[in-house]
């Protein structure tokens, strides 16, 4: 397959990441490699049971100024995401255990040492007195009466019910095929190669509180923090660092955060809280779990006529700040329909509170579960009607002709060719080849089976929709500030962070398209409050297409003024002169942005008096024509062998073919879409966060805590369809979070196809060997029943 | 996680090292570190004095004895993998060391180790209990041998006494004859297995081994179905008579296990047996 990719170094280009020389060379800077003087490191005691009143903490004989409970931390406050969507219950989400522990891994109390071992040692000495309550672990449990209640002042355990009440009922009565189906994805953790980390200390020379942490959001932790500590918010600076890996865990505020930040202010020495691998698992970043009772009416052919679902969430203890409990159950009641005509829909959604740790935002948010609902119900209405997935599938997608098109949920998706995005994934895949190989046979008896999926992607949904759920913090514009430096290089300064996705090098690139100036003289900066415009921050596939368009704004002015400098000293009018390879090009002649920069900056003397007093730099906003979103697409394939006797499934091919508007760098959509297609696979195939009925977590370590590796990621092909959003500066489209959002339906509807013949069906991640196994077990017992 | 904090000390000998064990307080073996150094971390250890047999040569070694090899205790799964010494295993030893964890790991986790630490779901104990292989256990009294079917108790538990340590373990040399299997089904390369088969059949030597592990307590031998095997043939151990004679053996086995640790056996046997 030929790299995609256009020549230069602007838009389209298949530029090398310019932060991998740091990466790769070790040299990146991590919360955890910063060293200070007089440093000191903080282990939490977490709670050993899921559900307890407390009745004391109490910190051993001498220590007393080195552990800190609840009751130490006077002032602070909880975490409370409100959510303007009627009936939604906000919980005060305490930054350490008040009054009741509600999760295993809550944290409890706050130990200090000179190092971790030695507060570990300390939080090891602390006693615990525990009035055990019986805990809620299952969420549908924990939906009907006389369950255990999380936070009892609610009377039930519902953070939030809704309902969108399409008209169905008609629709029910007369449609001639029926599918019914149950589907559960597991409760899984995020798992970045880097944790949580956070280093905070007093600076007396700014009079700050100074706080650098592993965010995807420091502007919007800045504001979390500042409500918690009720500080003002200048006298807070937030630093991220080199961050490895965000996934959704990072754009939350988490409480170690405040702990921390609070107790730098009452040390007034750094300390710092690195989170391990246990801590990960196990009170970290939680994600995933959805139950799906699902009903789709379809006329004989397999056409969708009607969707009727009831979608549960396990949200866990807590909404996370500041993007509430609601964000997921909300999402998925609106994406369920996915990228099909679905003429009438009915759903309802529950957002449960149990005894686990509070649910955080993960790449695709609520989506993958979604698509994989939608996904597995298409083919298995394609079973009923006795037709091939494939083209059940092709003809319920929203065809080209009808773009843009406003979906039954109000989801307007602008552009696309969703049904050639299945042909081309079937062609690349060789399904007919596949379909020949079948039934041939393999000769070591495995079940070879091809499974499809296709969703969109709302990337960059702004404001409407974030402020539809009402919740804290509301994206809209985006700033991007661009300088040439006096030399002719230029820095920009965005306030989004890059968290591996290669915004040093995309960013840069899409300046590079306007200003012709070479990637490699231009420095992105970002992840300091100090020094960046305000942003919401990296999440929701927004960065590209906003700050994007921001730098594209701010370079398009910065543009204009360079070609006014550069116009008077050749002495032509500025409508003769334009941008090339770094230089200014007019009638007779030309200048580098070297020279004109030095004239800026230190010959102003060469300046005639009427010129632009803003100088070489300039912060610009931008905002989409439309803030509903720009709708990537894809399809993924999957080609799997299962064996019947184990359950072990094997993915043997694997084909993407993705449309995200415009390419800024086809390298990177490709590096975004195979991770997360990883992630997916993980969520498809291994990961588990488990819980046993005393709430106690089961996967506490990566031995228990599956994820794949380079032997289980096959070599994923990626083709491209390139369809530019008719509303974003360039036609640029979100790709951060699509990846991860297919493989997990692909996958299952894979292994449904070849287990079909043996009519065994799964509907539920991950498709362990055990569950695997067991559908077979089942069908086969029912047969013999028969 | 960090460790609680312990004393380190690294003797040169077996002796000191029995003298090191044998001292005041809680003293634990560090051998690879592979499954201890995570038991340290996660505090689910807390020796008061770690005890490094890592720098005593003579555990190192692979010696030939006539009619079996003696391999020094810390002799690591690289070193069996990569096969520097001829063992007439007919390759067995190295199959089954190439199949532990990831080659990071196996560089140094060791064969002693992984056999007194007693996992159930370990590869060493149930390959080594289908081979015959004895122990050999050094206390203040000197040496014991211990047949790997009496030194593997259950999950994690061993024959040896306190004070006593994993100097070796003797591996029979197998007939011209002899053919094993070993099958293990993982979720992942390098994951601990959901259950392993092993067998071997060497007629000349009259033995027969079938061995299920990973069952959560120590490898079960399936003598009477060996014996079968090696009798009957492939036609004797369908899968149904490998199920029925584990789910006899093993009766708390759910049906999800049963088969899988079925599957496993008959997968080994197969590639013993198959032609
Ligand atoms: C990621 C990972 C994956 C793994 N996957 C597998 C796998 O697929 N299959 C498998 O079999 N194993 C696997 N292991 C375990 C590995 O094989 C270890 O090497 C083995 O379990 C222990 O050997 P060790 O030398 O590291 O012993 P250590 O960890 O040093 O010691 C283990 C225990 O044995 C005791 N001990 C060690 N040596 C002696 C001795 N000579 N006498 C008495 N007591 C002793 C120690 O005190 C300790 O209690 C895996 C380990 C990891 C980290």
């Amino acid at each position: 397959m030929q790299a995609h990719g256009k020549p230069g170094t602007g838009i389209g280009a298949r530029l090398r990441r310019k932060e991998d020389a740091r990466f790769l060379a070790g040299k990146g800077n991590y919360v955890s490699d910063i060293a200070m003087p007089g440093l000191m490191d903080v282990a939490f005691l977490r709670s050993p049971v899921a559900h307890a009143r407390i009745r004391a903490v109490t910190a051993p004989a001498g220590a007393e100024d080195r552990v800190f409970r609840a009751e130490d931390l006077g002032g602070v406050k909880p975490m409370q995401a409100q959510s303007g969507i009627p009936g939604y219950r906000a919980s005060d989400y305490p930054i350490l255990a008040t009054g009741k522990v509600r999760f295993v891994g809550e944290a409890l109390a706050m130990c200090l040492g000179r190092n971790r071992a030695e507060a570990e040692d300390l939080a090891g000495e602390v006693t615990l007195d525990l009035e055990e309550l019986p805990p809620v672990v299952d969420m549908l449990a924990a939906r009907r009466a006389g369950a255990p209640l999380v936070h009892e002042h609610w009377g039930d355990n519902l953070f939030l019910t809704t309902a969108v009440d399409g008209r169905i009922d008609e629709v029910a009565r007369t449609a001639p095929v029926v599918v019914k189906r149950e589907y559960r994805m597991a409760r899984q953790c995020m798992s970045p190669l880097e944790g949580k980390g956070v280093l905070a200390y007093w600076d007396d020379r700014h009079g700050q509180l100074v706080v650098v942490t592993s965010t995807q959001v420091p502007h919007i932790i800045r504001t979390g923090l500042a409500e918690c500590l009720g500080l003002e918010q200048r006298l807070i600076r937030v630093i991220a660092p080199d961050v490895g890996g965000g996934f959704g865990y990072k754009c939350v505020l988490q409480p170690e955060e405040v702990a921390v930040a609070w107790l730098a202010m009452k040390r007034r020495h750094p300390v710092r809280w690195i989170e391990d691998r246990r801590e990960h698992l196990t009170a970290g970043a939680n994600a995933r779990q959805h139950h799906y009772l699902v009903t789709a009416y379809a006329d004989r052919r397999g056409k969708l006529l009607g969707l009727d679902a009831e979608v549960s969430v396990d949200v866990g203890a807590y909404s996370v700040w500041p993007f509430t409990a609601c964000l997921e159950a909300a999402q998925a009641g609106g994406n369920l329909p996915g990228p099909y005509v679905v003429p009438a829909y009915r759903c309802k959604t529950y957002s449960i509170a149990t005894n686990k740790p509070p649910f955080c935002p993960y790449r695709g948010v609520a989506r993958p579960g979604v698509c994989f609902a939608i996904e597995l119900t298409i083919d298995a209405i394609a079973r009923a009607v006795g037709r091939e997935p494939a083209e059940v599938r092709a003809e319920n997608l929203v065809p080209a002709s009808a773009m843009p098109y406003n979906n039954i949920t109000n989801k307007h998706y602008d552009s696309g060719d969703y049904p050639k995005s299945l042909r081309m994934a079937m062609e690349a895949i060789d399904f007919a080849g596949i379909r020949a190989r079948q039934r041939r046979g393999e000769a070591d008896g495995r079940r070879i089976g091809i499974g499809f999926s296709t969703y969109t992607e709302q990337s960059a949904h702004g404001t409407k929709v974030f402020a539809s759920w009402g919740i804290p913090i509301v994206p809209g514009y985006e700033q991007a500030t661009v300088r040439l430096t006096p030399d002719g290089g230029l820095e920009i300064r965005v306030g989004t962070q890059s968290i591996g996705q290669g915004l040093e090098t995309t960013l840069a690139q899409v300046a590079s398209e306007i200003l012709t100036i070479d990637p490699a003289r231009i420095n992105v900066v970002h992840g300091d409050t100090a020094l960046t415009p305000y942003s919401t921050g990296a999440y929701a596939s927004r960065s590209m297409v906003m700050a994007g368009g921001a730098v594209s704004r701010s370079s398009t002015v910065l543009a204009g003024r360079i070609a006014r400098i550069g116009a008077h000293l050749m002495q032509c009018r500025t409508e003769e002169v334009r941008l090339a390879e770094g230089r200014v090009f007019g009638p007779a002649g030309d200048v580098s942005l070297e020279e004109i920069a030095k004239v800026w900056y230190l010959r102003p003397d060469q300046l005639p008096e009427d010129v632009d007093l803003g100088g070489l730099e300039a912060t610009v906003g931008y905002r989409p024509k439309v803030d509903t979103g720009a709708f990537s697409y894809a399809t993924h394939a999957a080609v799997v062998a299962v064996d019947p006797e184990t359950g072990v499934t094997q993915i043997l091919d694997y084909v993407i073919v993705e449309d995200c508007g415009t390419l800024v760098n086809p390298m990177i959509v490709e590096g975004q879409a195979f991770g997360g297609a990883a992630q997916g696979i993980g969520t498809a195939l291994y990961e588990e966060s488990s819980y046993d009925e005393a709430g106690q977590p089961l996967a506490s370590t990566l031995i228990d805590y599956l994820l794949p590796g380079t032997t289980e990621v096959p070599a994923m092909r990626m083709q491209h369809i390139e369809t530019p959003s008719p509303y974003t500066e360039h036609g640029i489209k979100g790709v951060g979070e699509g990846g991860a959002i297919a493989p997990p339906a692909a996958i299952v509807n894979a292994i449904n196809d070849a287990l079909a013949p043996l009519g065994a069906e799964l509907g539920e991640t991950p498709a362990t060997p055990r569950r695997v196994l067991a559908a077979i077990l089942a069908a086969s017992e029912r047969q013999a029943a028969e | 996680m960090k460790a609680a904090a312990f004393d380190y000390v690294a003797p040169q000998t077996v002796a000191a090292a029995l003298d090191a064990l044998d001292a005041e307080g809680e003293a634990r073996i560090l051998a690879g570190g592979q499954s201890l150094a995570p038991l340290l971390n996660l505090r689910l250890a807390t020796p008061k004095r770690l005890v490094d047999i890592g720098r005593i040569a003579a555990l190192r070694r692979i010696e030939d004895r006539g009619d079996h090899h003696r391999i020094g205790a810390m002799v690591t799964h690289a070193a069996i993998e990569d096969g520097g010494m001829a063992l007439a295993d007919h390759g067995m030893l190295a199959h089954v060391a190439a199949g532990i964890a990831y080659r990071a790991v196996r560089n140094r986790g060791t064969i002693g180790g992984s056999l007194a630490h007693a996992d159930p779901s370990g590869d060493w104990p149930s390959a080594l209990m289908a081979l015959d292989a004895r122990a050999v256990a050094a206390g203040r009294a000197g040496e014991r041998e211990i047949a790997i079917r009496d030194f593997l108790r259950g999950a994690f538990a061993t024959a040896l006494e306190p004070g006593e340590m994993l100097t070796a373990i003797l591996l029979p040399k197998l007939s011209a004859a002899a053919r094993w299997g070993y099958y293990k089904i993982v979720r992942k390369a390098g994951e601990f297995p959901e259950a392993i088969g092993a067998a071997l059949f060497d007629s000349e030597r009259r033995r027969a081994r079938i061995v299920i592990g990973a069952l959560g307590s120590a490898p079960l031998p399936l003598d009477n179905l060996a014996a079968r095997a090696a009798e009957k043939g492939i036609e004797a151990v369908a899968l149904d008579a490998v199920e029925a004679a584990l789910r006899e053996a093993a009766p708390d086995l759910d049906r999800i296990a049963l088969r899988h640790h079925a599957v496993a056996a008959r997968r080994a046997i197969l590639e013993a047996l198959a032609p």
